[in-house]
């Protein structure tokens, strides 16, 4: 499976990473480099063999659906790059 | 006292308990090792009044007669630990500044357990390589050179500068973690003891997330017996972590008998790849020979999906660090970029994560997105699942056939230069965790023991790895290999 500039740039946008043009057949090249070493994979039989989920057989734990923290707002939004009025600000989402 | 900072976890303690030291003459040891070690660029925060807090009152502690093993260890902390007020950007420049209001489960355990921390140390951004190199803050470089050269080696990766850091006496010991090899193969690479526990032995919560069904933290340390001391500290089940098993921390210490007869250690005939080097071989031989000789038997083992979990691990990874990397937005944490006009939301999340992604971060969250992506992910990202239960089968078909542990080499080489791979394919770097990578993908405990030089003076270790929860039957193995290797060679000091 070889990866073309269109697919790159797709991908790039899906991962929501900028990438310039002139970097894309570059990019292109090593997704495909790494994805045909990934083609082994088709050489081991599979059938019948279910897709790990988990690697240790354990129930996942379940705990009370109570609310156990909370109240802090200042400590939430410290650590933004832009936050005002108690928000978290971004630019227009909605025109 | 001089060269306090050379002491081991266990020494320390003694010596602590003794009233012969305080924690604040060993705190105040490291923290001049570490002033005068800038050339390693292992310490990339330094947290001096945080340690000497710390150290008082371990020392207090101490006197009150109430001290864990831990009391009063000075301990270096990765990067990737969310510590509170104190950086924590997972050596990424889009977590530049961020100072996380929490604390990690396992550096509030080890807060908890009286350890002082001195920093934080150098790695790979968030943990995806396997020299140091793919840093924000420039390489650590590993304490240890070739003979008669001065070309700067590679710590290896990612908890480089916790491996260099504790194989040139800056700590006692650092914290780790660990997801295709990042604890072992810096470990092998500077001459130390790195153990990566059974996947949900230590709490993930507050570690920032790579992949998080492989991620796994784990001490650092220049004994195995240091290993089981300090891993009792960290390990335990977390409400936090769901992941983290209700398993109960048997005293990993106590573990160390030196028996091992009757044992039966496997040796996996798929690990003895083509262009191993000769030395690598040859002191597996002797590893096989040293279990032997204090009473345990070598048994011939196969492992035959060995060669497929390089490719299964490098789809599995990156789809899950695409989606756990999903969350470096620019909107709660961060670096943002600047905006120009007209730019919407989308213009924003582009920019910030072009600016603030390295480049190798970047290439494994599109390939991760890839092999999510609609039409791919069962041709990729649910065979390599698939792949993964073979891997865990094999493993448990031996341990089922009565082996108690397995020897194979730590690493494929000695540490590398510095650059030498810069030109190099990225899958050329990935080899590095080829005998490492399996134990992630299987969920085992697995642990680097030092045990020789190669010909240019390098450190070379093995591993072993052992059964699922058995850290315990895995510390007394490797303390016997350690304790016949007597790797006791250091880094002559040049920084």
């Amino acid at each position: 499976m070889s990866i073309d500039t269109e697919t790159a740039r797709r991908v790039a946008h899906l991962a929501r990473i900028a990438v310039k043009d002139d970097d894309l057949p570059a990019l292109a090249r090593e997704l495909s480099g790494i994805l045909t070493f990934m083609e082994q994979l088709n050489e081991v039989d599979v059938d019948g063999v279910e897709p790990m989920t988990s690697v240790t057989p354990m129930r996942l734990k379940r705990r009370e659906d109570v609310v156990t923290d909370g109240g802090m707002q200042d400590r939430i939004l410290a650590n933004a790059p832009d936050a005002r009025e108690g928000f978290f600000a971004v630019p227009k989402v909605v025109e | 006292m001089s060269g306090l900072n050379t002491l081991t976890i266990a020494a320390a303690r003694d010596a602590l308990r003794k009233g012969e030291i305080t924690s604040v003459e060993l705190t105040q040891a490291c923290l001049a090792a570490i002033e005068a070690a800038g050339a390693l660029n292992a310490f990339v925060h330094h947290t001096p009044e945080i340690a000497m807090d710390r150290a008082r009152a371990a020392d207090a502690r101490i006197a009150a007669g109430e001290a864990p093993a831990m009391c009063g260890v000075p301990v270096g902390i990765k990067d990737l630990f969310c510590t509170r007020g104190v950086p924590s950007q997972a050596a990424s420049r889009i977590l530049d500044g961020f100072r996380p209001e929490y604390e990690s489960t396992v550096t509030a355990q080890l807060l908890e357990a009286g350890a002082v921390m001195l920093g934080k140390l150098n790695m790979d951004e968030f943990a995806m390589g396997s020299s140091n190199e793919t840093s924000t803050y420039g390489n650590a470089v590993n304490p240890w050179r070739r003979a008669g050269d001065d070309t700067p080696l590679t710590p290896g990766g990612s908890s480089g500068g916790s491996a260099a850091a504790v194989a040139a006496d800056l700590c006692l010991a650092a914290t780790g973690t660990d997801t295709g090899g990042s604890i072992r193969q810096p470990a092998a690479f500077t001459g130390i003891v790195g153990l990566k526990p059974t996947y949900g032995r230590c709490s993930r919560w507050g570690i920032v997330a790579f992949a998080s069904s492989l991620d796994q933290a784990g001490p650092m340390t220049r004994t195995v017996r240091d290993a089981a001391i300090m891993l009792g500290a960290m390990a335990g089940p977390d409400p936090k972590d769901s992941t983290s098993a209700e398993i109960p921390v048997p005293d990993f210490e106590a573990a160390l008998t030196g028996d091992i007869r009757g044992k039966k250690i496997g040796i996996p005939r798929e690990y003895r790849m083509e262009g191993m080097p000769a030395e690598i071989e040859a002191l597996w031989h002797q590893g096989a020979a040293m279990l032997k000789d204090a009473g345990a038997e070598i048994v011939d083992i196969s492992l035959p999906h060995t060669k497929y979990a390089l490719p299964a691990y490098y789809v599995i990874a990156p789809a899950e660090a695409s989606s756990n990397l999903a969350r470096y937005d620019g909107v709660r944490y961060g670096h943002r970029a600047k905006l120009a006009q007209g730019d919407g939301i989308v213009e924003m999340y582009e920019k910030t994560r072009a600016e603030g992604f390295g480049k190798e971060v970047q290439r494994r969250v599109m390939i991760g997105t890839y092999v999510l992506s609609a039409g791919f992910y069962d041709a990729y990202y649910n065979r390599a699942r698939k792949v993964r239960a073979l891997i865990k089968r094999d493993f448990d078909e031996v341990f089922a056939q009565g082996i108690d542990a397995i020897l194979t080499p730590a690493t494929p080489s000695a540490a590398f230069g510095l650059g030498e791979m810069a030109d190099a394919d990225p899958v050329q770097m990935y080899l590095n965790d080829v005998f490492t990578v399996t134990v992630n993908l299987a969920g085992l405990p697995g642990i680097a023991v030092p045990a020789g030089l190669d010909k240019q003076g390098l450190p070379l270790g093995l591993q072993l790895i052992g059964k699922p929860w058995d850290e315990a039957g895995l510390l007394t193995h490797a303390h016997v290999l350690e304790q016949a290797a007597g790797f006791v060679s250091k880094p002559a000091k040049w920084w």
